[in-house]
């Protein structure tokens, strides 16, 4: 018999038993669909972290005040301490400490409504010098930075991301307008490029933020520790093959302003990649245990083909007989279960990926995570589920060539 | 008819079977010879647990012998595997059922075809031969009909074309009336008295009288052995 005779039998037996081939077949298309789906979530959320992190500047590393020890847990509380001051952020800016450090501000922000006439607005106001501007590698739009004339007289202005220029001020133009923040009124003397939303929290919206001179914010607006100490000290090493030794500059430095010993080291410097990484290693971790899960359902699929196909065998037991009456050899018998069982598995996993593909495409306007869709994983899932077909069908399958002609003819 | 000079269709040889269930064993068939010539029409009757159900398996290739030979067509079959058994079965033999076995799901002619699919023919051919062989059971209409659509008489005769279609040497009828009516006997019956006229091979189990009647030779059979084997007087032949 030809595989494409054999297929057409196994077509009509598995179209002859409609409700039940499609019951059968829904365990694989659910299993499919949620492999698909939530390695969709993982890689969507994977991508979503990378490109909020890739935004935060290229070549950067972050000091962060407490420390941590990166592989063997949290040492100190992280950001407990407020240990960074802006004479450390100067000290790291001389080429002659750190050569490979091209630029360095000291940031530190806080929330904070800035009122426009009636509107008010609530976002993060981040106090820096100059030179954030290449650091964090972006550009005016509109109008210009801070220069080192407004940080040294503590001058009232800022520069506003372009979500928070457009919440305040709407269609009109934000340069020269007044935004009041703790009743002091500043000046909006430019607008941030735009390097887009990020959809998962506000509190990273790099569009929506109010960046205002460092002293304007130590002494004029936050006050109290602010005058004394930073929140993080942004670095640019002057290329990214300079990152390690910027980061081993910074550190040694930082050791010997701060008069302490590796071991008691009172600061955390990250870098992109070290973020990244933990970041996603979290994601990654949640992905892996959704995709076992996703797994185990299609685990289950397969063995409901395997009972279908079990139930078929026994129901089907005089055509098994009939046919080897007429001629079926073991072979072709074993061959047409197993055609049923891929085609049971086939099936499923074609409407499984196509159920994973839509919901790929509408589960992100219901809910607010990207879903990104891996055609190596669709095509992978289609391929495991004939494969679960197949290895489920086997064992009917050979049941079926093995019976006996005569016990096959005398069965009910 | 000059048979005897010509290789028999089946020759079994001191053939016997002993199935072994458990720690009991039952000879089923115990000691048989018997040899049936190309265009004999025979009837093997016997009461229930004769034998002849063994006998009929074995003549089939379904079940193999225990001890003994069996030739069919000149080829020695008892020491076959599966598969040559299979192939032999597939171009030797048509067996006609009690219970006719055909495929609910497919339509007449698909049924007819089946043999053929085992054989490797070709789709369009099949098909031909197929409704070639519903036109010589007389069911030139009814080609596309499903078994459930059809009457049990029908249905026999659905069998006894895929049974034909191959063009084997033996026809193998397992009481192929014991289902049917006393008109749609009649009617199959007479398609055998047919095909034995046009010069078939047909080897029939039964145990109606009436029904082993039609053949020209009746082969009575008895706790695994062979009772009396006579031609029969004013049968066709």
């Amino acid at each position: 018999m030809s595989w494409l005779e054999t297929l057409r039998t196994g077509l009509g037996a598995v179209l002859s038993h409609r409700l039940r081939s499609g019951l059968t077949m829904l365990g694989i298309l659910i299993g499919i669909a949620a492999v698909i789906l939530t390695v969709g979530f993982g890689e969507g959320a994977q991508g979503q972290v990378s490109s909020e992190i890739n935004d935060l500047g290229s070549n950067l590393l972050v000091v962060s005040p407490g420390s941590t020890t990166a592989t063997t847990g949290i040492r100190g509380g992280f950001g407990s301490a407020s240990t960074l001051t802006e004479a450390d952020a100067t000290a790291l800016a001389s080429k002659t400490v750190a050569p490979d450090i091209a630029a360095v501000a000291p940031a530190t922000s806080r929330s904070e409504t800035l009122t426009a006439a009636s509107t008010n607005w609530t976002t993060t106001v981040v106090g820096t010098t100059p030179d954030w501007l290449s650091v964090r590698a972006r550009s005016v739009t509109e109008g210009r930075f801070l220069t080192q004339a407004d940080e040294n007289t503590d001058a009232a202005v800022a520069v506003l991301g372009a979500t928070t220029a457009e919440e305040l001020f709407g269609l009109r133009d934000p340069i020269g307008q007044t935004v009041t923040v703790n009743d002091l009124p500043l000046t909006v003397i430019g607008v941030l490029n735009t390097v887009g939303a990020s959809a998962s929290s506000s509190t990273t919206n790099l569009d929506d933020q109010a960046v205002v001179p460092m002293t304007t914010v130590a002494n004029r607006i936050f006050g109290g520790t602010t005058r004394t100490s930073v929140q993080s000290i942004y670095i640019e090493a002057t290329s990214s093959n300079a990152l390690s030794a910027a980061y081993q500059e910074a550190t040694a430095e930082l050791l010997r302003l701060h008069q302490v010993s590796a071991a008691d080291a009172d600061f955390t410097i990250q870098s992109q990649q070290s973020l990244l990484s933990t970041a996603t290693s979290v994601d990654k971790t949640l992905t892996e245990l959704l995709a076992g899960i996703a797994a185990i359902s299609l685990l289950v699929g397969g063995i409901g083909v395997m009972n279908i196909m079990l139930v078929s065998v026994t129901e089907r037991v005089r055509e098994i007989g009939l046919r080897k009456a007429l001629g079926a050899t073991q072979r072709a018998i074993r061959r047409q279960f197993l055609v049923e069982a891929s085609v049971l598995g086939l099936a499923g996993g074609v409407l499984g990926a196509g159920i994973g593909l839509a919901g790929a495409v509408v589960l992100p306007h219901l809910i607010s995570n990207p879903i990104t869709i891996s055609p190596i994983a669709t095509v992978g899932a289609i391929v495991v589920a004939i494969g679960i077909g197949i290895i489920f069908g086997v064992y009917p399958a050979t049941r079926a060539a093995r019976l006996a002609p005569i016990d096959a003819l005398r069965g009910e | 008819m000059a048979a005897t000079d010509s290789l028999p269709v089946i020759d079994l040889h001191d053939v016997t079977k002993t199935y072994q269930t458990g720690s009991l064993s039952v000879q089923a068939v115990r000691g048989v010879t018997l040899s049936i010539a190309p265009g004999e029409y025979v009837a093997i009757m016997g009461p229930s647990g004769s034998g002849k159900s063994t006998l009929m398996h074995i003549l089939g290739c379904l079940d193999p012998l225990t001890t003994g030979s069996y030739r069919l067509a000149g080829q020695d079959v008892s020491r076959m595997s599966d598969d040559e058994l299979a192939e032999v079965r597939n171009r030797r033999i048509g067996f006609v059922f009690q219970q006719y076995n055909l495929l609910p799901s497919l339509p007449a002619w698909r049924n007819v075809e089946l043999p053929m699919c085992y054989a490797g023919v070709r789709r369009d051919e099949r098909r031909a031969r197929a409704i070639d062989a519903l036109g010589r059971v007389g069911l030139a209409d009814r080609v596309m009909h499903r078994p459930g659509e059809l009457s049990g008489g029908q249905q026999q005769r659905v069998a006894i074309a895929r049974a034909l279609v191959t063009d084997p040497a033996l026809i193998l009828a397992d009481e192929p009336t014991g289902n049917l009516d006393s008109t749609a006997t009649a009617d199959v019956l007479a398609l055998f008295d047919e095909l034995h006229r046009s010069g078939r091979t047909i080897v029939l189990i039964t145990h109606e009288a009436d029904v082993a009647h039609r053949a020209g030779r009746v082969v009575r059979v008895r706790d695994g052995l062979i009772e009396t084997d006579r031609d029969q007087a004013g049968a066709l032949s």
